[in-house]
């Protein structure tokens, strides 16, 4: 199967291609630089060097979120163009997957996490069992505190993963002690190999029905839902 | 004889995920517009988060759609066109990134396109342009005079230096308690009512085809409040049409002083306040005993749509201007 998986939901740009099962290419960089601008360069790039044309691919994989807004939507609008055009199913994974992959080898509780400003994150808890990631509590948009509170609660040890690690390093630290494992810089980006490979043993949906995972309301609705709390709907 | 030209269009500026199908710049094959006014409506605006949000759910029903009414493959596409700005930024990404997937995958060139110049092109699909020729553009988001002296130059020598007219019939819309979107409202009850008020013209300095529409803005609020004030009443239909005149007087006076100027061959009327009956009416009248032809639109081709992109996208592809794969959204384009 040859897969092209694409993440943009978060600061790193990631693309790599799975050709004939293998990881043929796997192009992350990490700059706060725009992804509109340098997401369809790069999967040109990294097509032709490994000599696929975009006829020749199976399947495309992408990061749903959570994370920036418009860096999941340039993500979601080229994977399912993409996909509809060349007529190939489109799968899209959750971005907080792709980074507990990073904890592969990690055999207590995984907390992948993305930081959602004012003291929020989008974070998940996962464990990994027999090569595969369960999910022990469900990704969600909620207060750092709050996510560490139910992690202390566990007696475990906890792996955190997150590019943003170091905005939340000390609340860490503080909560969870020496339970905590915080490791070192490259396992906290998220890689697309892991999106490729993850997105390869999931069943498609139907490309239209393929919608972002903001995990969160856009903010007008959120203030017209309070604002009309308790009102019958006319 | 030469081969016919297809080129397929996206526009996600705003509101509306478009796609289209075009023939040679000047045929519409299919032409497919998803409006989001319903989603938007309960917030009495365009609220750009959802519009974007709204445009990843649709982009590929649109093109399955767009596909599926013009009964053409890929192999007969010769180009796609994607609207790059200007526009709300996370709603023109989708269409931009949507255009160069399908570049991509479909081995096609890719062509930006100004959404003005989209607008002046859709009168291009009803027909053809006689040089030097002057377009008034008026929407939400414009209010601008461009004179053409050939096709894909475009000069700008008018525009709004606060509000679009758009954006001020939205607004007194808004204190006459219309509902979203306000400004086919106000023609509806303009229609009905009498210039019982003589609002401000904004003609600017001698000479000028700029355009201003908050003084006119604040003269209705403070009227209103006077009114309410003494503890009278005005007829909202009187209110309506005492500002749409106002409105329509500057932008039908300045259009045909222009062409007069530049001695033009053709006005033509472009963006969504085109499809005003008042604004119809009055340019209609100005026009209609000199020997300028003046061309509106039908309405479906005056709100933004596809085919205009497309359309504009065919000149920029006879031109040999090809975008990149780095095509970025500009939310603030210049047109030129
Ligand atoms: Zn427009």
């Amino acid at each position: 199967m040859n897969i092209l998986a694409i993440d943009t939901s978060n600061q790193a740009l990631g693309v790599a291609v799975m050709k004939n099962g293998e990881i043929a290419g796997d192009l992350t960089t990490n700059l706060k630089k725009n992804h509109s601008v340098r997401l369809m360069p790069a999967i040109d790039q990294l097509m032709r060097e490994v000599s696929l044309t975009p006829e020749e691919l199976d399947r495309i994989v992408v990061a749903k979120g959570p994370g920036s807004y418009t860096g999941v939507r340039i993500g979601l609008s080229t994977a399912k163009t993409m996909a509809w055009a060349l007529n190939i199913p489109v799968v899209g994974v959750s971005s907080l997957e792709v980074l507990g992959f990073q904890g592969r080898f990690f055999h207590a509780l995984v907390c992948p996490f993305f930081d959602a400003r004012r003291g929020l994150v989008y974070g998940g808890v996962y464990e990994w069992k027999k090569g595969r990631l369960h999910s022990v509590y469900s990704e969600k948009n909620m207060p750092m505190e709050d996510l560490l509170s139910l992690l202390a609660e566990e007696n475990s040890e906890v792996l955190f993963l997150s590019p943003d690690i170091s905005l939340h390093q000390e609340s860490i630290a503080e909560k969870l002690r020496e339970r905590a494992v915080v490791p070192e810089a490259p396992y906290h980006l998220p890689k697309a190999s892991h999106l490729a490979l993850a997105g390869s043993m999931v069943e498609p949906v139907p490309t239209h029905t393929l919608t972002p995972n903001y995990l969160r309301m856009a903010e007008a609705e959120a203030k017209w839902l309070e604002r009309h709390k308790g009102k019958s709907h006319g | 004889m030469t081969k016919d030209i297809y080129i397929l269009g996206i526009e996600t500026s705003c509101d509306e995920t478009a796609a289209a199908i075009v023939r040679n710049g000047t045929e519409t094959v299919a032409n497919v517009v998803a409006s989001q006014i319903a989603s938007h409506q309960r917030f009495g605006g365009v609220v750009p988060e959802i519009a974007s949000r709204h445009h990843v759910e649709q982009i590929t029903l649109v093109l399955e759609e767009v596909f599926h009414e013009a009964q053409l493959d890929w192999d007969e596409i010769d180009a796609i066109a994607v609207t790059k700005g200007p526009g709300l930024v996370g709603a023109l990404l989708v269409g931009v990134n949507a255009a160069k997937a399908l570049a991509f995958a479909r081995q096609k060139p890719l062509i930006g396109v100004h959404h003005i110049a989209g607008h002046i092109y859709a009168n291009r699909l009803e027909k053809e342009f006689q040089f030097p020729l002057l377009a008034l553009i008026v929407s939400g988001g414009h209010t601008e005079l461009v004179l053409m002296t050939e096709h894909g130059k475009y000069e700008l020598i008018g525009e709004t230096r606060d509000d679009a007219a758009g954006e001020a019939y939205d607004k007194v819309a808004r204190m006459l308690k219309l509902p979203y979107p306000g400004g086919p409202e106000i023609d509806r009850l303009a229609a009905r009512g009498e210039e019982i008020i003589s609002f401000p013209r904004a003609w600017l300095e001698d000479g000028s085809y700029d355009f201003s529409f908050s003084g006119l803005k604040s003269a209705v609020i403070n009227k209103m409040h006077n009114v309410q004030q003494r503890g009278e009443t005005l007829k909202p239909e009187d209110i309506a049409a005492s500002f749409q005149a106002s409105v329509v007087e500057v932008l039908t006076e300045k259009t045909y002083r222009a062409a007069r100027e530049h001695q033009v061959q053709q006005v033509i009327v472009a963006g969504g306040v085109a499809a005003n009956r008042g604004l119809r009416k009055k340019l209609d009248e100005r026009f209609a005993g000199t020997d300028i032809p003046l061309l509106i639109p039908p309405l479906e081709l005056c709100t933004d749509n596809a085919a205009m992109i497309a359309a504009a996208g065919t000149i920029s592809y006879g031109q040999g201007k090809r975008a990149g794969l780095d095509l970025n959204a500009n939310a603030s384009l210049l047109l030129n």
